[in-house]
């Protein structure tokens, strides 16, 4: 449709020159939800090389390969056994439906792993649908309270999150419902800015004390993990663990976001395949590569991104806006709906002012109420055995009988950044770019 | 320390069980905080430790006779906390119900994003007392310094010295009284009238604080401050505020 002779330019181009009007038209920036849509180098930069002559691989559906973790087994009394390394990311209710939490809820359950709380407390209809429930400790500390924390399975001092490392929370007065505002501690309506630093403590001595306390009121039974959003990732890990954390929880800048300014997500922050190396590393100078767990999240999507994310060294892996898009967002189902507020399935991120057509980033009681609990969380469910499902075939063709078996040597590059952020060798090389070698 | 007086000698110190933490631990004195076996307790030689009763959740008295560390009372539930001595950062974290009262000085942080409960300062209170308060009271004998009050949501603060710079930043629903001088007010923090349900609040506060003078409560020189809510929307021409 368009002329041939037309050219577009590379530094203006169309979305770039839509940004510039709006900005001229409504004199504020621009704030929406998803995460980073900039291409990354990311886990499809990277291939496994699987097994031949030089190594046995496994027998498909016959040779077991196993997808167990424990997560935060240094110091709690009661650490996490979940059956898959694949588990759900911290989302508040708030940012989603009570309906959609509990869908979470429900799906994670169905298959024996975590769902995580967020920025706003815990509900009661996640914690009863979860049977293992990460609750999260935030700056704001909305909603956070002692009883709630004694049910949680584990506590997640977060930090800051991929999408916007060194921003706070974000939750604009759509969205602030009654019941949202109840469990904050706002007046509803308004736009809820968040702090970005945690009031009570600074600094990484500061959170040794904290974390202390934490153990102390729950009587070390509960798993303290700590979440960062990935940036200067190498420190922030060692500092991490030195302040005690049982588990790592590194969200790399494809992680998603409720509402942020979309100059914070596209612009800070470090790639998920950047990050993994850097904790890695860090993990294994203080001696603790798997005895301190490492979450990753930020763009998993696929059995094959869980795999390759754990042959770099992780864990396990926390999923968001992949677990939305299983539950419904962006269906095509509601292509009137999402065209209707100006939107279109496949392309909807504006999980900040609560009309989301499928009913999930919302607060608005008729939308909520398109998405069945019970059907979504078989809908997470059935996602999650299709992610550990492609990453057991993977891991038994590199001849894996676990999935924490896999390893760097199992994964080559194509590309050269890929290949120096993950720290593999270019495909049909021993390069590795950065390496000195 | 100054020893004891016989008024300071409460009636819990009477019959409390005493745990000394010269030679038992911070576990196991919260441990038996949380599933008391008596209903008062004398803490000995704290030595400015971390999280000393941290966690109540039952309706104890302890008497912590000594300087207490960082989150002495953090996420208190009900309970009774008195320190004989100075606490550090976050004392009463979070409280949910019950009270805290620090005879000496508090270190920053004090009563931070508690949700309930009243909070004591017989002395002065370092910066950020109060700091995103979610419906806890605090009073303060003495003053706060800077950035006090920071997004404080709900609650009450009265403070009967000074506050520093920086008080009420980003405040939301939360109403802060102060005696003496006030530094520069934080980003939409305004004074607001007295009137004469904030003098009522104002000496009930200070009456169940025990900061009443003979069983008189003096309001003088109080004024009040909250938030002008003139933030509580994003728009481009609030730039300048943030």
């Amino acid at each position: 449709m368009t002329d041939p002779v037309l050219r577009e330019s590379a530094t203006f181009d169309r979305a770039t020159i839509a940004g510039i009007q709006r900005a001229a038209r409504t004199g504020v920036y621009d704030i929406r939800g998803w995460g980073a849509k900039r291409r990354l180098p990311h886990f499809d930069d990277l291939l496994f090389l699987g097994a031949s002559m030089s190594r046995y691989p496994l027998e498909g559906y016959r040779e077991r390969c196993d997808t167990d973790v424990v997560l935060g087994d240094r110091n709690a009394r009661y650490p996490l056994h979940l059956d898959i390394p694949v588990t759900i990311a911290g989302m508040s209710f708030g940012a989603l439906s009570a309906q959609a939490k509990e869908a979470l809820g429900r799906g994670a359950s169905e298959v024996g792993t975590s769902t995580t709380t967020g920025d706003g407390g815990m509900t009661p209809e996640e914690r009863g649908q979860s049977k293992h429930l990460v609750y999260q400790y935030l700056p704001s500390r909305y909603g956070m309270n002692p009883t709630d924390l004694r049910k949680a399975d584990a506590i997640e001092i977060v930090l800051g999150q991929g999408a916007k490392p060194g921003g706070g929370g974000m939750l604009l007065g759509q969205k602030i419902s009654d019941r949202v505002a109840g469990m904050r501690t706002l007046p509803a309506g308004i736009d809820q800015r968040s702090a970005c630093r945690h009031p009570d403590w600074t600094g990484p001595d500061d959170l040794a004390i904290k974390i202390v306390e934490l153990r102390e009121i729950t009587d070390w039974e509960k798993p303290i993990y700590v979440k960062v959003g990935a940036s200067r990732t190498y420190y922030d890990v060692k500092l991490a663990v030195a302040a005690g954390a049982d588990v790592v929880v590194v969200d790399g800048m494809q992680g998603g976001t409720a509402a942020t300014q979309e100059v914070f997500i596209e612009h800070v922050g470090i790639p998920t395949l950047a990050a993994i190396p850097q904790a890695v590393q860090a993990l294994a100078e203080l001696g603790l590569h798997r005895k301190v767990q490492l979450i990753v999240s930020g763009g998993i999507r696929t059995g094959a991104d869980v795999a390759k994310a754990m042959a770099l060294g992780a864990d396990a892996v926390a999923i968001g806006t992949a677990a939305l898009i299983a539950l419904g967002d962006n269906h095509p189902r509601y292509a009137a709906d999402y065209e209707a507020i100006g939107s279109a399935a496949g392309f909807y991120d504006d999980f900040q002012d609560g009309r989301d057509p499928a009913g999930i980033t919302t607060q608005d009681p008729e939308l909520a109420a398109r998405l069945d609990p019970v059907e979504g969380g078989r809908r997470i469910a059935n996602y999650l055995r299709v992610l550990t499902m492609e990453a057991q075939t993977l891991a038994r063709a590199c001849g894996k009988a676990h999935l924490r078996h896999l390893e760097p040597e199992d994964l080559v590059a194509l590309t050269i950044e890929a290949a120096a952020m993950a720290r593999v060798p270019m495909a049909g090389t021993n390069w590795i770019p950065g390496s000195g070698l | 320390m100054a020893a004891l007086s016989p008024a300071e000698n409460t009636a819990a110190t009477v019959t409390a069980t005493t745990i000394d933490l010269a030679t038992s631990s911070v576990r196991e004195l919260n441990a038996e905080l949380h599933a008391p076996s008596a209903p008062h307790y004398e803490v000995l030689n704290p030595r400015g430790a971390h999280a000393l009763a941290a966690g109540l959740h039952h309706p104890v008295t302890v008497d912590i006779r000594g300087h207490a560390g960082y989150y002495c009372a953090g996420m208190n539930d009900g309970a009774t906390v008195t320190v004989h001595g100075n606490a550090s950062t976050g004392v009463a974290e979070n409280m949910m119900s019950g009270s805290v009262r620090v005879r000496g000085d508090a270190s920053q942080s004090a009563g931070a994003t508690g949700h309930g409960g009243l909070l004591v300062i017989e002395g002065s209170a370092s910066m950020r007392c109060g700091i995103s308060m979610k419906g806890i009271d605090i009073v303060v004998g003495g003053d706060i310094g800077p950035m006090s009050a920071f997004m404080a949501q709900a609650g009450r603060l009265v403070v009967c010295g000074d506050a520093g710079d920086g008080l009420g930043d980003s405040i939301y629903e939360a109403r802060v009284y102060v005696r003496g001088k006030v530094g520069a007010l934080g980003a939409d923090c305004v004074e607001k009238p007295l009137r004469e349900e904030h003098r009522a609040e104002l000496a009930e506060l200070l009456t169940a604080a025990g900061l009443g003078q003979g069983g008189s409560v003096d309001l003088g020189g109080f004024r009040r401050f909250g938030s002008a809510r003139q933030l509580y929307h994003f728009t481009a021409h609030n730039s300048a505020s943030y």
